[in-house]
């Protein structure tokens, strides 16, 4: 549905909704967002894999919620700031992932796309498919779909 | 012509409906061949296929069901005896026409299925017969041109009764389908005059808009029913089948009839979905603001709230009748199954059907459809033996297969019982141990019940083990995973020669389940009612003393019997919030097994909505679901059984499992035998070691309770008189002689139970990695280290003799091989 392997150059033009972490900006495909939430009461799921922060309830329905910075390998976010939640759907099941602040969405044209950067490390490399070269900044594209397989 | 894809479909689904229940009725014809009445239901069934096809244009299936339709026909006029054959080519022309109506399903059209076989088949049945020739042709051909005639009648009539529904929704009614519903009226009135139950039934269609909402189809279909009521005037109307219980009133006039197509309604099981989920979030928003007002003061609030209550509960209980079905909507595809099954493994079985009428949820009744399937060919398969066996077994020729349904405590049983050869544990043992599922040693000390569970084992269902093991073990595995899927459990009971019995317990719906909520470390928990026995809270004075904190095995002594002790906070690697000493244990009951799992607090009791959880947390394995709770905050509801699977897994079948692997692994160490010891004090600084599987409960007997009979001690417990050893003096220790509460374990065996006066319970420890010697002495077996210290290990079998001389001389096996008890602890 989304992203086809690395190697495929998945250098789509379109809009990214994009949003912060940890200081860099992070985009991924709008139509996979279906809504943006303040800080959510999150219930803890022990055993779970540490990527998983809890459970939300989203009007009714329960949500996983997977912690973003934990998944890129990033330290944890400071005490006394409160994640956003951004809620995607996948094949019709509704993830959601924390993320520090939320950004503007951006039109990204496929010809500024270059293949991650080989400096780049850890389990972030499986999960950025690459970045656009935006004024002054890099947008990294993310893989939402592996990105809440946690 | 846009209807007419609707009209299809509509075709569809009704004639799919009634070939379950013509399956059904062959069979059944077959018992009773004399039955007119289930020769006309069938009859008029393929009528209204045939009907249908001529005017949807669908000439293969027209050209089947006609024949069909003749033998029937001669069938029931007598002019032909219903013989196995004849079944046999019936039950093929039910087959071709199911083929038929997929093909439609799938393309539109009939595909590439072939009916000149069939038709060449029932031609030639039919003429075998000596009866045919003396036949006038007129006759035969009398039922095949009435219903030529009718046919363009009957299909315009469904058309007609839809399209004023349609009509309701678009404004006029089509041009099309205007001269049908002329054509409806008239064939239905004038031709026969003399019906007059066809008037009033006719009636709907003209002023359709009231009527139609209602029922589509089956009113479609009842209105032309009553010109052949006439002709059978007992037999049911095919259309009002799928309401079993209702189908007989329907046999009377035309206007009983119309009552029973009236009062009932298709819905789409969508939509009933779609209203359960919001009765599903009603029930919360309920649960919410009946919270909230329970803090409140105002009276009026109080009163609506209460009132809301009490109607979100009925409308929830409403809404979940909808979806009930009965059971039989699974059951009546079984007839077939198993006469085929018969016939092919050359068996003769009797089905029976008790609580046919029994109701489950509709999405529940789709999940056990399968398992059931399996289990009734499993039954018929390998269960009830061959007519030769049965004959030598001194039984009836005719096997007999029942299926049980009733409603018990909230769930729905089922059972699948046959009187067949049974399973035999030996047997059964025997196999597992050579598949390398159990070792030798752990086998032993099964009880045969225990010993059944292992054709639950995923490695027994290869194609290998089934025929030699008597086969029950075929996809067992699988069986016992869709119904744990769906919160349900499975359990087996066989006695050899004389017959074996599946046992479904399944919840009546899942949406909705009573659960017991539950904190534990900050979070709350939910916990399904079902597996819920009670709940037991100690404070810390009493815990102390009663919950034996030993190693790793806790346990808990509830009314005297040992219950294995689960800290929730340990399975889930969490750290407790409660430091006060004080217990709360939720007594759970899964497979047969219970054990207490030890909370922080209750909460209460509540309903809750299950709402599933993504792939990741069911990967967990500890948690069936989530659900959100009164405040709108998520709780997870616990797995019950995975749960019990998890935290007793030393004590399950999973332990001989896993002893399994250990051996395969170590080969020949075949001391990997983990046997759990009670160590007790005895005096004198001396310690002993019991098994612990020998131990039936431990007691705390009064020492002024304690009697003689003659010279031996004797203790009134739970209305039997209990022989007592006092372990210090049968093995000449010293222990203090004036304690007014004296420790006993309690060892029964065939109904004859001993006390075993100890000292003091000190421990639970596994024995395995002991180092054991052979210095033994009067009463012992030898001695090891267990817990760093030199233990005495008892020779059981002399104390217990000790006590009750008699104690295996009582049953006949005993001496030989003296149960399990001493057996398994000489091996150690």
């Amino acid at each position: 549905m989304t992203a086809p392997a690395r190697t495929a150059a998945p250098a789509t033009s379109g809009q990214l909704a994009t949003f912060r972490l940890d200081g860099d900006l992070y985009g991924i495909e709008v139509e996979h967002v279906q809504e943006v939430l303040r800080s959510q009461q999150l219930t803890r799921v022990p055993l779970a894999p540490t990527a998983v922060a809890g459970l939300i309830n989203l009007r009714g329905q329960v949500v996983t919620a997977i912690e973003l910075r934990e998944r890129l390998g990033r330290p944890p976010r400071p005490e006394g700031t409160d994640p956003v939640v951004i809620v995607v759907r996948l094949h019709g099941e509704a993830v959601s992932m924390l993320v520090d602040s939320i950004a503007d969405v951006v039109d990204v044209d496929a010809s500024d796309f270059e293949a991650p950067p080989d400096t780049l490390e850890g389990q972030a490399r499986d999960l950025i498919r690459g970045a656009y070269k935006l004024h002054g900044q890099l947008l990294l594209a993310l893989d939402v779909q592996k990105a809440v397989s946690a | 012509m846009d209807g007419l894809d609707d009209i299809v479909e509509e075709f569809l689904v009704e004639s799919h409906e009634n070939l379950d229940q013509l399956d059904s009725d062959l069979v059944a014809l077959e018992q009773d061949p004399n039955s007119r009445e289930r020769l006309s239901s069938i009859f008029r069934t393929i009528h209204t296929i045939k009907g249908t096809s001529g005017f949807l244009a669908f000439n293969r299936l027209e050209e089947v069901t006609h024949v069909g339709e003749n033998m029937l026909s001669r069938l029931r006029d007598g002019e032909l005896a219903l013989t196995p054959a004849r079944t046999s080519v019936l039950l093929q022309m039910v087959d071709t026409v199911r083929a038929l109506l997929t093909s439609i399903e799938a393309s539109g059209g009939e595909g590439a299925v072939e009916v000149a076989g069939v038709v060449a088949a029932i031609t030639a049945a039919m003429d075998d017969a000596p009866a045919a020739a003396a036949i006038p042709a007129p006759r035969t051909g009398t039922p095949a041109k009435a219903t030529a005639v009718k046919a363009p009648a009957k299909a315009p009539a469904k058309a007609a009764a839809k399209a004023p529904a349609k009509a309701a929704a678009k404004a006029p009614v089509k041009a099309a389908k205007t001269p049908a519903r002329k054509t409806t009226a008239r064939k239905a009135t004038t031709p026969r005059a003399t019906t007059t139950p066809a008037a009033p039934a006719a009636g709907p269609l003209d002023d359709a808009p009231l009527a139609v909402l209602v029922d589509e189809l089956p009113e479609g279909a009842n209105a032309v029913m009553p010109e052949r009521t006439v002709e059978e005037p007992a037999a049911p109307a095919p259309a009002a089948e799928q309401t079993e219980t209702e189908a007989p009133s329907a046999g009377g006039d035309g206007q009983a009839r119309r009552g029973v197509a009236d009062s009932t309604i298709r819905v789409d099981v969508d939509l009933l979905d779609e209203l359960m989920l919001l009765v599903g979030e009603l029930v919360l928003t309920r649960n919410q603001i009946v919270q909230n007002v329970a803090r409140q003061t105002d009276t009026d609030l109080i009163r609506a709230s209460q009132r809301l209550n009490l109607i979100a509960s009925e409308l929830q209980e409403g809404v979940m009748k909808t979806r009930m079905q009965p059971i039989d909507h699974i059951w009546s595809k079984l007839p077939r199954v198993v006469r085929d099954l018969g016939l092919q493994c050359g068996k003769n079985v009797r089905l029976e059907m008790e609580g046919r009428e029994t109701e489950l949820d509709k999405t529940l009744l789709e999940a056990v459809k399968d398992p059931l399937t399996h289990l009734v060919r499993n039954s018929v398969d390998h269960g009830i033996e061959a007519v030769e066996a049965r004959r030598k077994a001194g039984k009836p020729a005719e096997g007999v297969l029942t299926l049980r349904a009733r409603h018990e405590s909230g769930q729905v049983v089922v059972e699948v019982a046959d009187d067949g050869a049974g399973i035999d544990p030996a047997k059964l043992g025997a196999k597992a141990v050579q598949r390398g599922l159990v070792t030798p040693d752990a086998l032993t000390r099964m009880s045969p019940a225990d010993i059944l569970q292992l054709i639950f084992l995923p490695g027994f269902s290869t194609a290998a083990a089934v025929t030699n093991v008597s086969g029950r073990g075929v996809g067992m595995d699988v069986v016992k995973t869709n119904i744990e899927a769906i919160g349900g459990t499975i359990e087996v009971e066989s006695d050899a020669g004389v017959g074996t019995v599946c046992r479904l317990r399944i919840p009546l719906t899942l949406a909705i389940v009573p659960a017991l909520t539950v904190e534990c470390a900050g979070d709350r928990y939910a916990i399904p009612q079902i597996s819920l026995q009670e709940l037991v809270s100690l404070d810390a004075e009493k815990a102390a003393n009663a919950v034996e904190e030993v190693g790793g095995a806790q346990v808990y002594r509830l009314r005297g019997e040992l219950l294995p002790l689960v800290r929730l906070t340990d399975v889930l690697g969490l750290t407790s919030e409660r430091h006060d000493g004080h217990v709360v244990i939720a007594v759970l009951r899964s497979e047969g097994r219970r054990f207490g799992l030890v909370v922080d607090r209750v909460i209460n009791t509540e309903e809750i909505v299950v709402k599933a959880v993504g792939g990741q947390m069911k990967a967990i394995g500890l948690y069936s679901g989530a659900t959100v709770l009164g405040d709108g905050t998520v709780a997870l509801i616990l797995d019950v059984q995975a749960l019990a699977r998890r935290a007793l897994r030393t004590e399950t079948t999973e332990r001989s499992q896993e002893a399994a692997r250990d051996a395969a692994a170590a080969a020949a160490s075949s001391e990997t035998d983990r046997q759990r010891m009670l160590l007790a004090a005895i005096g004198g600084g001396r310690r002993v070691a019991i098994p612990l599987d020998t131990v039936t409960r431990l007691e705390q007997v009064r020492t002024e309770s304690v009697e003689k009979v003659g010279n031996r001690e004797v203790v009134q417990y739970r209305g039997a008189i209990l022989p007592m050893v006092r372990l210090d003096r049968h093995l000449g220790a010293y222990g203090e002689t004036d304690r007014e509460v004296l420790e006993v374990i309690v060892y029964s065996d065939h109904g004859r139970s001993v006390a075993i006066v100890v000292e003091e319970i000190l421990d639970i420890v596994d024995g395995e990695a002991a180092v054991r010697s052979d210095i033994d002495d009067l009463g012992l077996l030898g001695s090891a280290v267990l817990g760093d210290k030199v233990t005495e290990l008892l020779d059981v079998r002399a104390a217990i003799l000790a006590a009750d001389p008699a104690f295996y001389s009582a049953h006949p096996t005993a001496p030989a091989t003296p149960t399990g008890v001493p057996a398994s602890l000489l091996e150690v």
